[in-house]
């Protein structure tokens, strides 16, 4: 990856080079299987459960977010009718 | 909300919403030492590119408040600091609980590590020096000025001093260890639109809490008036 770095910045065709094989890196990758992973984890499928926790989690606090929001734009309505009365 | 005109609040909610699904099953490169603890590039380091977005936005508001003079710079200046100060310190305690098992220990001496401590002391002087006056006009000049020093100071401190070293932490001198995954295709199709994502949150956070004090403001001068 180094040296595909250099060849980028050397020519025009390198460059070229160089973004076809970024293209195609994912195919090209050799996962290397001594490095542990969470392939349990991940073959049970329960990583999903933790995904839906942490959505439920996040869409609490967009919905706490959206609620500040409304409120906010609530009171600026107050203050502009109070201004003109 | 009016789709019309908050269309952006929903972008950047279905962005993060995506990461936090993308980001826990998509696939990353299998990377020693690392292992799973990779994808905590979608979420920690997100964090400090609010921080660098939120920070911008201020400097460029102080430039603006010491051309016109409008008060509303002034805000946009201070609340921009306000919310990237609770970005940076969620970035430095997912980066010590990311170091603590990468790196063994939750603080080394490292640069980069040092750097984001001292720009985080300078931010925290900003608030306080702003605390420190009284009179409002001055309080907005003094704080812009200082505000354009502590920008510069921060971009050397964890921008430029950390690339003139050596760093354990990526993306710094003589460190190649996120080279090998800064080109994975997988990562960045994550990556970006977490950036993206977090971007408008951060700026979210910001414009609630600009209009809370525009509010606060108007109150107090409609006290004054009756």
């Amino acid at each position: 990856m180094e040296r595909l770095n250099k060849s980028k910045s050397s020519n025009p065709l390198g460059g070229l080079l160089f973004v076809l094989l970024m293209l195609i890196s994912p195919l090209l990758q050799a996962q290397d299987m001594d490095v542990p992973m969470a392939d349990v984890f991940r073959a049970e499928g329960k990583i999903y459960v933790v995904v839906a926790v942490m959505l439920v989690i996040f869409s609490g606090l967009v919905t706490y977010l959206i609620y500040v929001d409304r409120k906010v734009s609530k009171l600026e309505r107050e203050m502009r009718d109070k201004d003109t009365h | 909300m009016v789709l019309r005109r908050d269309w952006w609040k929903i972008l950047g909610v279905l962005l993060v919403g995506y990461t936090i699904v993308a980001g826990l099953v998509g696939q990353v490169p299998r990377l020693p030492i690392l292992n799973e603890s990779i994808r905590n590039l979608y979420f920690h380091v997100t964090m400090w590119f609010v921080m660098l977005f939120l920070f911008t936005i201020s400097v460029v508001s102080s430039v603006a408040y010491l051309t016109n003079e409008k008060q509303i710079w002034d805000i946009r200046a201070e609340l921009a600091v306000k919310v990237g100060m609770v970005t940076a310190s969620l970035g430095i305690l997912t980066g010590m609980i990311w170091a603590n098992y990468t790196w063994g220990k939750p603080w080394v001496n490292d640069p980069k590590l040092n750097g984001a401590a001292v720009s985080f002391l300078g931010y925290a002087a900003y608030l306080i020096l702003r605390q420190s006056m009284e009179d409002a006009e001055k309080k907005a000049r003094i704080a812009a000025v200082y505000n354009i020093f502590a920008f510069v100071m921060m971009i050397v401190f964890i921008q430029i001093l950390p690339r003139l070293t050596d760093s354990l932490h990526p993306g710094s001198g003589g460190n190649p260890a996120f080279s090998s995954y800064d080109l994975d295709q997988n990562m960045r199709i994550v990556f970006y639109p977490a950036v993206i994502g977090w971007f408008i949150l951060g700026y979210w956070f910001m414009s609630i809490q600009v209009r809370m004090r525009i509010l606060q403001q108007k109150l107090n001068q409609s006290q004054w008036n009756d």
